[in-house]
Order: C-alpha cells, then structure tokens, then sequence
C-alpha cells in the first residue's frame, strides 16, 4: 500500500473538523464500527461499567492509584530503545534511517497487556466485584490478569482454547501458580475466539458478581473505548520520549495488531499529527491468498462478532472463519472497531506481515540487539523494515521510524525454537511436536 | 403420537388481530386458556433432510410456534446441547439460506396454521442483507426472526425491514433489564417479548429461574401483551409452571437432546423427540386447570 494519498489527506482534514480531535472520540460508535452486539442480559453490567469508568477516570484517587502502580509495580514509564544495528537493516546503512523501540516488553508479566489490566483490576475493585474471568490465547493476558487477581485479591478463572493451552503450556503453569483456574475450551475451534464465547457465556451467568476482563480494544461498547484509555499511557510516554530523543514527531509509528490494544495505545498520542504516518501490521500467516491468516483488513468484510461491528473473516453466509498465525496472540479473526474507523478514515493504513517474514525479523532483532521479542511484537519489526526499504526505494533518507515492542518473546522460544531447527541438538528430533513436549525438552 | 392439528381453528377466527402471525396464534391459544408451546430445533442437524422430518414432526406432536435455529460458529447465548448440534449442521454444510426451505415446509405443513419464527445470531442477517433477508423470509411463509444478539438499540435496521415486510421481531429480556429497558424493548418487540428465565445460556435446568415470574409480569407492566419463557424448561412438569404465568413455554435443548445421539436409529430418535414434544404439550394444557375458553388476562 503506497503511503497516504491526497485524497486521504482530505477525508482525514475533514474528519477532524466534523469529529474534533481523534484520540478523544467515544463510544459506542467509531465511525460505523462498534456497538453493542449482544445478549440483552449483560447490557446492564454494561452500562454500570461504563458510568464507572467514567467517574473513575475523572477521580484522583483511581488515577492516583493507578499511576502509583504502574511506577512501583508495572516499571513504567518503559524505556525507549534506539536500536542502530537493527536500523541497518531498515533500508539500507546508508538510507540514514533511526528505529527506536517502545519497549513495553519491559513490564511486569512481559507484555502491554498489563496496562488495561491493572486498569480495570482496580475498577473491579470499585464495583465491589469479586471475581474476574478472561480469554487468552498466547497467554499474556491471562497471565497478566491472573497478577492482578493475586494482587487485588480477585478470585480468577481464565478460558483459554485447548489448542492454545498446548501450544503455549509454560503459560498455563504461569496462570496456576499465580493463583488462577485455567479452564481448556474444547468446543469450536479451541483457539481465542472460542475462549471468549466460552467467556461470555460466563458472564452472562455470573454477572453480579464477576467482571469481564477483556483483554484488547474489542468488544461490546465501552471496552473499545476503556481498553484505549488505558493504554493510551503507551503513546503519550512515546511521543514525548521521542521528541526528546530525535528532536521531532517520527515519521512513522508501527505496531501488530492482533484485537489491536497495543496499536490503538501507541497510535492514539499520534492521531491528530496529520503528519505522522500510522501502520498496523496483521497476521499474514501462511500469505493472504492461502486463507489462513489473520488480515482482515485485506482478507475480510464488516460484519458483527463477540459483540461489535468490525472488520471480520467470514464466509458469505457469515459464518466465522478460523483465523491462522504463528503467533497465537495476533490469531483472531476480527479486530478492535476503532481500527476498522481508522482504516475507513485513512488515518491509518493496515498491512499484513506473513510468518515468514515476522520470524526473519524475529531472528535479526535478537542478533543485532540482544532482544528477544514477542512474535507478536516481530510482525510489527517486519512492518518496520519493510518501510523502511519502501523509503530508501522512494528517495526517502533519514527516516525516524517509531515501532512498539509490545512483548518479549520468553513465551515463543519453544515455537522459535522449532522454527529455526535449533532444538534438534538437544535431542528434540519432531518438528511437529507441540510446544509443552518441546519445552520438557528444553530443561 | 396426540397431535393437535385442527382443534385450534375455531378459536384462531375468534381471535382478535393483533397485526402479528405468532401474535394472533398466542392470542388464539390464549382465548382456549392455554399458553402456546414453542419448539426450537436448529436447522440442518443432523442435515437439512432429515431435519425437515424432524420439525414437522414436532409439529405434529403439538408444538403450536416453532423456532428455526440458524447454526452459527459463535452461539454465545447457547449451551453445550445446541452448540453440538449447530457444529455438527455446519459441518454438514447447511446454509443460512435453506433456512428459507424450512419455513416453507412448516407453512405448507400446517396450512399456515402454525408460525415459523427464525433465531438468528446477527451476523448471519448481516451478511445476507437485512431487507433481502426479511424480504425472502416473509416470501417463504415465515413469520419472524428472533434475535438474541441484537437489542432494539442497534435494530434500526430490522425494525425498518420488518415493518415493510410484516414480520415478527421477538426482541429478549433478562432477570437483570432495568424498567427503563423493559419499557423500550416491549414497545420494540412484535409477536411477544422473549423473557430469559435466569442468568445464562440455553440449556436444561433442574428448575426453571424463580425470577422468571417476576420478568413476566414486569415485562407486562412495561407494556408487553404478550411474554413468553425461555432457557431450562425441559419438561411437561416445567412447561406447566411456566404456563400458568406465561403467554408461551419455550424450549430448545430438551429437545434437541433427543436427535443427538448419533448410535441411536433415526426413527427411534423421532420417537423420543415426539414423545418428548407431546409431554411438554401436555404440560402447557394443564397449566391453568379451570381457565375460561375466553380471554382472562386483563
Ligand atoms: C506481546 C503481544 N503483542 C500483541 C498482542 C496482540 O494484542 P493487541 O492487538 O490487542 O495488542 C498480544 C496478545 O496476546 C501480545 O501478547
């Protein structure tokens, strides 16, 4: 995709004057993205969630709380990382190009997850909830909510698709020792979605007491708004991190996008600088003609799933489609609706990274500087390097290119591990083994 | 197995009407003092022939409204029953549209005597096209649609549609909808309101929620003439309670359950589905012993 037409330029000046600033727009609604698709029964919980997060973000002693955690607890602010010898890759040594790192990889539990977290940890604590449940699919925010629920004393039952269990078993054990029940989805395709159907149907059950820990900017009106507001802490910290270090706005902001929390933080402090180029880099998988990948933005068509309207992989009946990744987190088949709206705008542009190509960039970021990253967080290196090459192609030099690391990849070292063939030696001869075998192998 | 057909008609030409198919069949049922049984099976379980027989077969035991299930990858408002059975008709490769093939049949069946409502999860309208869908629908003799994830809220759409092509729309309320919500989904809703009888999914429970009572009648102070009870109801026993409150006993699981079992031969698995049907069919008959053949509720 080239970068952003004049005709975006003008849909996007237009959209600021009829919107007003684009990192502030509420819910339910992003453009024609969002809603409340769902179960008339959990409109109610609903509807007390978004009164309290509301009066909680306009009340000092939850800001204050919040922020006490995320400095004592979480290690914020994260760093922000130039990495040169990356770079060099990025278009060429000679191109000029500069890559810094958010490094949310650097939290607590490892990944970004633990900002919305902690966030509606302590909202569940203000309702005078008692318990918490959540979906995961590679385990982070399961295992991120699972610490929260240890810290604030929550009781925690966490869904997760029996696949996902296997492939990602050193995450189940993390859950279990934190405290949490770690229930295996055997129904439907046993990977992330199922594990929020599986959710759901809890919550509809239990909603007096239990709150719905959702882990990304999807869902029914407000997560998408709520989960944003707690991670626009991501971008903020940047912006003002980069214009330190670089001395000016970059030129582009890169992040993966799975539900698209981690995007949405990073990219919402940019929104309204006209001049900063937005790219969400999806799942490509095995390569979008292959259909099994995770771009749905360019393998999909809006449609309605876990209580939102968005951009979806569905049949022509509508029916779901399995979504395919090596990296479980970005393994979903819809996305977060204020992406959809971003996409519709032209305010940001979505591309799809195969597994290839985020592996190879896997492997470069940890030669070059001594960082294991999620590969969550590779597809979104891919994407960097790749705008880079388009730069240099396109006569541009100097290019300051800000990517989101929003995971470390300690999860993905059996997966990785298997990938390059660097287990055979250790006497793990089956590729196809699946990750808890290859991990027993590894001790 | 007892079936019903034929003893309701006269009582359907006394009824008034109410500019609803299901809604002057409740009525008609009402004025016989009696609530309406409504059968749920999902289409195309086990595949779409045999699941033909097996709605008209709970026809002929007397269910008086039957629900069409669109099977759907991602039924968060079902139980483990329906979720089988709808993952077994997808992979049998039914279609959103032969839904279509089955509200003919029941209209033809039945002589148009008996409404055929669809419950749809709302991405499978989506994709069809929500006028296109009603437009077909209403084509093929069916009634309506219930929706368990869409509120009237974001129903702009299928309110317009099925206003212009006469169809029901049977909207849900739960023990947890406020009196402001029960108030806008009532006057939303054509046909009747669905009350979900407890917190939670489609299924069998040892007891129908005690909260159910208590929704109809709030329902029915919000404005809803009609309200029928769904989720857990599996019995005759149950069917009767929930018939002495309600204007209609719904039930889904309880009878799927008897067509899962893929060892047991397929008549025998009719056999258990009609003799299930007519226990429940019972059950609404002797619900409220003594009710006049007239109309009571006022
Ligand atoms: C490290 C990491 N990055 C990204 C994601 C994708 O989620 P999102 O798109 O909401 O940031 C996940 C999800 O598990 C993750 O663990």
């Amino acid at each position: 995709m080239p970068d952003q037409p004049v005709r975006d330029a003008l849909t996007e000046s237009l959209a600021h004057q009829v919107l007003g600033r684009l990192a502030d727009v509420q819910g339910p609604y992003f453009g024609d993205f969002g809603g409340r698709f769902v179960p008339e029964a959990l409109i109610a919980a609903l509807d007390e969630l978004e009164t309290e997060y509301r009066k909680a973000l306009g009340d000092p002693a939850f800001t204050g709380e919040l922020a006490r955690l995320h400095r004592e607890y979480t290690g914020r602010p994260s760093p922000l990382t130039e990495v040169p010898r990356f770079a060099e890759h990025c278009g060429g040594a000679e191109a000029g190009h500069r890559v810094f790192l958010k490094r949310e990889d650097l939290n607590h539990t490892g990944s970004h997850k633990i900002n919305n977290v902690l966030g509606q940890a302590l909202l569940v604590k203000r309702m005078g909830k008692t318990r918490v449940i959540a979906e995961t699919g590679a385990g982070q925010h399961g295992v991120a909510t699972a610490t929260a629920a240890a810290l604030l004393d929550l009781e925690c039952v966490v869904y997760m698709g029996e696949e996902d269990t296997q492939r990602q078993a050193l995450n189940v054990a993390r859950m279990r020792l934190l405290g949490a029940e770690v229930v295996p989805v055997t129904i439907g395709a046993r990977t992330l979605k199922d594990a929020i159907n599986e959710a759901l149907r809890d919550w509809v059950a239990n909603v007096e007491t239990t709150h719905y820990l959702l882990g990304t900017v999807t869902g029914p009106h407000p997560f998408p708004e709520m989960v944003r507001e707690f991670h626009r802490i991501i971008g903020e910290e940047a912006r003002e991190q980069i214009l330190e270090r670089a001395g000016r706005l970059p030129d582009a902001v890169a992040a993966c996008v799975g539900g698209g929390s981690n995007a949405l933080g990073i990219f919402n402090a940019f929104l309204d600088d006209d001049a900063v180029v937005l790219y969400g880099f999806e799942a490509g998988g095995e390569g979008v003609d292959s259909g099994r990948h995770a771009a749905r933005f360019s393998g999909g068509a809006p449609g309605v799933l876990h209580g939102a309207r968005s951009y979806l992989l569905q049949d022509d009946d509508g029916q779901t489609l399995p979504s395919h990744s090596v990296s479980a987190g970005l393994d979903y088949p819809s996305v977060g609706p204020a992406h959809s709206w971003l996409h519709d705008l032209g305010r940001a542009a979505y591309e799809p990274v195969t597994d290839d190509e985020a592996m190879e960039a896997f492997r470069l970021l940890c030669r070059t500087e001594g960082i294991i990253p999620a590969i969550e967080s590779a597809h979104a290196l891919a994407g960097a390097l790749r705008l880079g090459r388009r730069a240099t192609q396109e006569g541009r030099t100097g290019q300051v290119f800000l990517v989101n690391l929003s995971g470390r990849g300690d999860k993905d070292v059996a997966t990785a591990g298997r990938w390059f063939g660097l287990l055979d030696d250790a006497g793990t001869h089956d590729a196809g083994q699946d990750a808890g075998h290859a991990t027993e192998g590894d001790r | 197995m007892s079936g019903t057909t034929g003893t309701a008609a006269p009582a359907d030409m006394a009824a008034p009407a109410t500019g609803s198919r299901t809604g002057d069949r409740i009525e008609a049922l009402r004025a016989e003092g009696r609530a309406a049984l409504i059968g749920y099976l999902p289409i195309g379980f086990p595949d779409v022939e045999r699941s033909v027989e097996a709605v008209l077969a709970m026809v002929d035991a007397g269910v008086d409204v039957v629900e069409l299930g669109m099977p759907y990858t991602d039924p968060v408002m079902d139980g483990p029953v329906i979720q089988r059975a709808a993952e077994a008709a997808l992979a049998g490769g039914v279609r959103a549209r032969d839904v279509l093939r089955f509200a003919e049949a029941v209209a033809e069946h039945t002589g148009g005597r008996v409404p055929a409502l669809v419950m749809s999860y709302w991405n499978l309208v989506l994709r069809y096209g929500v006028d296109p869908f009603a437009r077909d629908l209403a084509a093929a003799g069916g009634a309506g649609v219930i929706t368990p994830d869409l509120i009237p809220d974001e129903g702009a759409d299928w309110i317009a549609a099925s206003d212009a092509h006469g169809l029901d729309r049977v909207f849900l309320v739960a023990p947890s909808s406020t009196t402001e919500r029960l108030r806008l989904t009532a006057a939303a809703s054509r046909g009747f309101v669905y009350a979900a009888s407890t917190m939670g999914v489609t299924g069998a429970r040892e007891q129908v929620g005690e909260r159910a009572e208590q929704l109809v009648a709030d329902t029915r102070a919000a404005g809803a003439e009609r309200v029928c009870v769904g989720l857990g109801v599996s019995t005759g026993d149950q069917a009767a309670e929930v018939g002495r409150y309600a204007d209609g006993v719904i039930v889904g699981s309880a009878l799927v359950r008897t067509l899962l079992d893929d060892d047991t031969p397929w008549a025998a698995r009719l056999d258990a589905l009609q003799a299930r049907t007519a226990d429940l069919a019972d059950g609404v008959r002797r619900a409220r012993p003594g009710a006049a053949s007239r109309g009571t509720r006022s």
